[in-house]
């Protein structure tokens, strides 16, 4: 058992003087989402259906393999940070909440490493 | 914490179905009770109000019920008049203040609870220490290093109106026990009447302690718990704005960091 006073409580271990990088961040990938989505979507239905070699002719585009890559890094950057917000607010078991947020930055990395490579690969010649 | 479920002691059972008073002019109430000296889980309670008999708000009605029925209803209350914050409860599923809800407002039953998510110490009444403490914790009080000066602190015109909006706040706790977030982390966000006090010192031109008072709530769970649901402003008796107070906080932290 433990006394402590409500003041004691609210205090705890003091201010993490953190957060508003998290904060700007969400902001800033939302905003960049927004005309990179709409990439995406225009370079999806271009390439839907097509054979390796047409994806090797578009990605050897750098300005293509570029905002792709933009692409990739700005909505897996946005989602992990939105997960995260999400792991905070409802898993309050300390263990838990930290290897949620542990494996939420592992797939974040894991995917976006393989959707970069991927895209460079082909990019440079499959 | 997330808790999407009451605990099994704290759903609320059907309870007591008092006798109906004679007249024409009768409201039915159902009312939160728990006492925690009879134990057990709450339940609520029917009351039939003689609305002849008392004034036009929710508060009348309780106090009618408390000096014609039940006398052991507890509820806190002082002002009357929408000025001390004493009488907020949960009056038809939102959060407000007894004695400016009118009972015309409402239709058909009547439900009072007490404020959502915090312990209850009897009846409408919540344990507000918690709340307290971390209105406390923003140290809401003028600071200066600047020698004080033989008369008042100056202030200009234009710089006491940047306090509109914000220090009408009577501390009610409406907004606070409205916000999804307050519930699942009321622990460590400070919620929206604190950060609404906050922001009411932080631009306070003759505050000197601009700075301390940033860092004491830059904190991902005291001050960017905070997403936007906007609960806390459709509630709020007093017509202020904290979800706005809260995105000026959030400025400002950008500010000194750009
Ligand atoms: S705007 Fe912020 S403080 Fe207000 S209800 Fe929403 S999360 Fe809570
Ligand atoms: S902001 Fe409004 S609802 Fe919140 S404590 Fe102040 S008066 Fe009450
Ligand atoms: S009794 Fe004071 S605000 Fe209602």
């Amino acid at each position: 058992m433990s006394i402590k006073t409500p003041l004691k409580k609210v205090t705890g271990l003091g201010s993490a003087k953190s957060g508003t990088t998290h904060f700007w961040h969400q902001r800033l990938t939302a905003l960049a989402n927004i005309p990179l989505s709409i990439f995406l979507i225009w370079f999806i239905a271009s390439v839907a259906g097509a054979n390796r070699l047409l994806m090797v002719v578009m990605l050897s585009n750098p300005i293509i393999s570029s905002l792709l890559i933009l692409s990739i890094f700005s909505i897996l950057w946005h989602m992990r940070l939105g997960m995260q917000v999400v792991i905070e607010d409802y898993i309050a078991t300390e263990s838990r909440k930290i290897l949620a947020l542990t494996l939420n930055n592992f797939f974040v990395i894991g995917v976006g490493a393989l959707c970069i490579i991927s895209v460079l690969k082909l990019g440079f010649g499959g | 914490m997330a808790q999407l479920t009451l605990p099994k002691g704290s759903s609320v059972k059907a309870g007591k179905v008092w006798p109906k008073p004679d007249g024409d002019n009768i409201r039915e109430f159902k009312i939160y009770r728990y006492d925690p000296d009879q134990g057990g889980n709450p339940r609520t309670d029917t009351f039939f109000v003689n609305v002849s008999e008392c004034g036009p708000m929710i508060l009348d009605a309780l106090l009618w019920i408390k000096d014609n029925i039940d006398a052991t209803l507890t509820l806190r209350r002082s002002c009357r008049e929408g000025i001390c914050g004493s009488c907020s409860m949960n009056v038809d599923g939102l959060n407000t203040l007894a004695c400016t809800k009118g009972m015309s407002e409402v239709k058909g039953v009547i439900k009072v609870y007490p404020l959502p998510h915090l312990p209850v110490v009897k009846d409408l009444v919540p344990d507000l220490s918690n709340f307290y403490a971390q209105h406390r914790s923003i140290e809401p009080w003028l600071q200066t290093k600047t020698p004080a000066p033989g008369t008042e602190w100056k202030q200009s015109h234009e710089d006491r109106e940047k306090l509109d909006g914000l220090y009408e706040c009577i501390l009610c706790a409406c907004c606070s026990t409205s916000c999804p977030s307050y519930w699942w982390n009321g622990d460590r966000y400070l919620g929206p009447a604190i950060l609404l006090q906050a922001y009411r010192w932080l631009i306070d031109s003759r505050d000197e302690a601009t700075g301390e008072r940033l860092d004491n709530i830059e904190d991902p769970f005291r001050l960017y718990r905070c997403h936007t649901i906007m609960n806390c402003t459709n509630v709020c008796p007093k017509g202020l704005n904290p979800a706005q107070a809260i995105a000026e906080i959030k400025k400002l932290m950008i500010e000194r960091q750009i």
